[in-house]
């Protein structure tokens, strides 16, 4: 037997007596999901699986094990990803910590960083906030103006930040501020880790068209951070963000790409087929088609850019091609499902309803830099087209 | 299997892209075309291939061929894609290889896949009788004949048909004109008496035939595979062929997005290089991201057609109707992006619109193979 076969028995044997059967239920609402921090306090199945899966470093399994990971390499962490699928086992923790803070520190934090923080992000103690956008840094981050002021021993932070994703229930956030004024707008940028446990942080929920608020506005009205809070350089910060954003794109451009049911099998379970055994609707077959083909090709896509990656033959800018691409086949799939369920889908305030999916998959091409920025990227990173 | 070229078909990429563009770049179409060239190719571009292998690219070993798989042969596809080289490559190495060796008897491979790989031979595949592409839609006839058959009826838009020594045609043997069941193949060289051959010119500036069966007369040894159960076979074929022309499609779009790109660093207009216009940035990085959607569809459709050829049919026709349709917005953007230059017969860029047009026709366009996608896919 190959070393991965029997890591395989080794996986499945461990699955088998650690995750508990309530763990093997799809979830039921995007409520269901364990997000970890000091906040919110979850089931106890949902906490037993998360210190089980954390113990083994598998809600990390390609980090250093010294940081709280698995250790495992590319092709371990795929037979454990096969092997949870193969039970349904529910993903132990979802966490901006794991998917852009951890990255981004792994490739610029220090050791000591490293040893505070992600060990605590590997067993869902402390959930994190992304501190970027500012009411007037949107699309044009790097105009952000929150203001970092060197106070001898520590910092203080002044200012607002915006689209701060679930800030309300967050623990810690990792920022972007300004640290010097004089300098050109992106060189005088730094990347500072805040505790938010304290009076000069506070949030307010934004609330959105799909009546949810997953999104915060932040304030800072004279917020410490210890010196040592700084990733990478000061006034740096800029390379850290651009590192986090390309995590970032990949994770939005990916998202509900893979765990939707097709939309085909909704369109016909709603609204039927015809004598000849199409769905009933034949425009909206037309267009259900061509979305399936395209998301085919777009499941494709994320796999090659992951297998180029690996063999070294990737580019970065390609996750703008999966953000835009992603985003805008999300939106068109939400408008499709909208379109098959017809008028059952208008009532509102039900739970978990397709109206609010709808609405949410809106901001997917505005999130995380707009379908029209990513363009802008790809025109003057791939193809290299002057700027005006 | 990890989606990226290793290190074989690698090399074969490059040494590709080397070849066609020395010896059969674009140019070589134009003065084919020029010229009016009765074969519609060059016989010695087409023999240097042999040479390089690309003709046994899908023949096994023991039959004198490299056996490289699909993949490897949608490289030199899209490569081919990329100078619009024409040649019976489709038509044979990939289409004719794919019928004999996975249908044909021992006696049929033994005739044809030598010959095949050594670029000796060149076959065509006779399946549509109308407009759209229609492969259960068959009324040209087989009749039992003493101990053969007697072929009569007409097929139309024969990829190399007029240079073919040796022909697949589609014929009822049973069965009702648009009937799956009742379809058989049979292998018709092109001198046998009876058959008569009209070479058309396309708008690609390549041939195709209008082929007509008058009592054709064939041996039972001429069948291909099953009697009467020769649709499954003819699919796999035109799969086959299908994903090649996915691979050509790609490499034409790719081509014509780096010519288009290229256009715009180099226009000027309003005192200004048109590339810095945002409305045309826009359309171009569209297009590329398309253009990469395209590549990866292509590439998983060839990988399966390589590890599980009984089930690529859903992925080569998810790769068929999304390469239509971004091989024709790169055409079609193209043109309108080298403006009044990209009218004309002096750029290229028309010449890549056309054969798309055309390659986008052939063996199912996006609308035929988004129809039996959703088919499949039960809907």
């Amino acid at each position: 037997m190959s070393d991965l076969e029997s890591f395989r028995e080794e996986v499945r044997d461990w699955l088998d007596a650690n995750c508990p059967a309530e763990m093997r239920r799809p979830m039921a609402s995007e409520n269901d999901a364990v997000w970890g921090g000091k906040k919110t306090k979850y089931s106890e199945p949902q906490q037993l699986w998360l210190d089980r899966m954390a113990s083994k470093g598998w809600t990390v399994p390609e980090w250093p094990t010294e940081y709280g990971g698995g250790g495992l390499d590319k092709a371990e962490a795929k037979v454990l990803r096969q092997e949870m699928q193969r039970i349904k086992a529910r993903s132990p923790l979802q966490s901006f910590g794991i998917w852009m803070l951890g990255p981004a520190l792994l490739k610029y934090g220090t050791h000591e960083q490293k040893l505070e923080h992600l060990p605590k992000i590997a067993r869902g103690e402390i959930r994190w906030a992304q501190g970027y956008s500012e009411p007037n840094a949107g699309s044009d981050l790097a105009a952000l103006m929150t203001k970092c002021e060197d106070k001898g021993d520590h910092y203080l932070i002044n200012g607002q930040k915006i689209w701060t994703s679930y800030a309300d229930q967050a623990d810690w956030i990792f920022a972007l501020v300004r640290t010097d004024f004089e300098a050109k707008k992106h060189e005088g940028i730094s990347f500072i880790l805040v505790d938010m446990d304290q009076p000069g942080v506070t949030t307010k929920p934004i609330k959105l068209i799909s009546g949810k608020s997953p999104f915060c506005e932040t304030f800072f009205d004279d917020a410490r951070a210890e010196k040592h809070n700084v990733v990478g350089e000061l006034n740096k910060g800029w390379t850290v963000a651009k590192y986090l954003l390309t995590h970032e794109r990949e994770m939005i451009g990916g998202m509900g790409s893979g765990a939707m049911r097709p939309a085909g099998d909704v369109a016909v379970q709603m609204l039927g087929k015809d004598e000849h055994g199409r769905l009933a609707d034949p425009l909206l077959r037309t267009d259900i088609v061509r979305l399936e083909i395209d998301g085919l090709a777009f499941m494709s896509t994320m796999e090659r850019v992951s297998d180029e990656a690996k063999a070294g033959q990737g580019m970065g800018a390609n996750s703008s091609v999966l953000k835009y691409y992603g985003t805008e086949l999300n939106k068109r799939r939400l408008e499709l499902m909208m379109d098959s369920v017809g008028q059952d889908g208008l009532e509102w305030g039900v739970d978990d309803d397709v109206a609010a999916n709808w609405l949410r998959t809106k901001g997917n091409s505005i999130e995380g830099g707009t379908s029209e920025v990513q363009l802008n990227i790809i025109s003057k990173r791939i193809l290299e087209l002057p700027s005006a | 299997m990890a989606m990226v070229l290793n290190e074989e078909a690698g090399m074969l990429k490059d040494a590709a892209r080397g070849f066609l563009a020395d010896s059969a770049p674009l140019a070589q179409l134009r003065n084919l075309r020029d010229t009016d060239n009765a074969d519609g190719f060059d016989r010695k571009t087409w023999a240097a291939m042999a040479e390089m292998g690309w003709t046994s690219v899908l023949v096994p070993e023991d039959q004198g061929g490299v056996e490289m798989g699909y993949v490897a042969a949608g490289v030199i596809a899209e490569e081919m894609g990329r100078t619009l080289t024409a040649s019976p490559f489709l038509s044979t190495a990939v289409m004719g290889a794919t019928a004999l060796s996975r249908f044909g008897s021992d006696g049929q491979k033994g005739e044809w896949l030598p010959r095949i790989a050594a670029g000796e031979a060149i076959t065509a595949i006779a399946v549509d009788e109308g407009r759209k592409h229609n492969p259960s839609s068959v009324t040209t006839t087989a009749e039992r004949s003493g101990n053969g058959f007697k072929l009569n009826g007409k097929k139309s838009f024969v990829a190399e048909g007029h240079v073919a020594d040796m022909m697949i045609v589609s014929a009822r043997t049973a069965g009702s004109e648009n009937e799956a069941e009742g379809i058989s193949l049979f292998l018709v060289p092109m001198d046998a008496a009876g058959l008569a051959v009209d070479r058309i010119k396309t708008v690609d500036s390549r041939n195709f035939a209008t082929v007509t069966l008058d009592g054709v007369d064939v041996t039972a040894d001429a069948v291909l595979g099953e009697v009467d159960g020769g649709l499954a076979a003819l699919e796999a074929v035109l799969d086959a062929g299908r994903a090649g022309l996915s691979a050509e499609m790609s490499g034409s779009a790719q081509q014509c997005l780096e010519s288009t790109v290229g256009y715009l660093k180099e226009r000027k207009q309003f005192g200004q290089i048109i590339g810095t216009f945002q409305a045309l940035q826009h359309r171009a990085a569209h297009l590329y991201s398309e253009v990469e959607l395209g590549k990866s569809i292509v590439l998983k459709a060839l990988q399966t057609l390589d590890a599980a050829p009984e089930h690529a049919a859903m992925m080569v026709s998810a790769a068929k109707a999304k390469l239509g349709q971004v091989a024709q917005l790169a055409a079609q953007e193209g043109v309108q992006m080298h403006g009044g230059m990209g009218m004309t017969d002096e750029f290229d860029i028309g010449f890549f619109m056309k054969r798309i047009r055309v390659a986008e026709a052939l063996y199912g366009d996006a609308n035929y193979h988004a129809e039996k996608f959703a088919r499949m896919r039960q809907y």
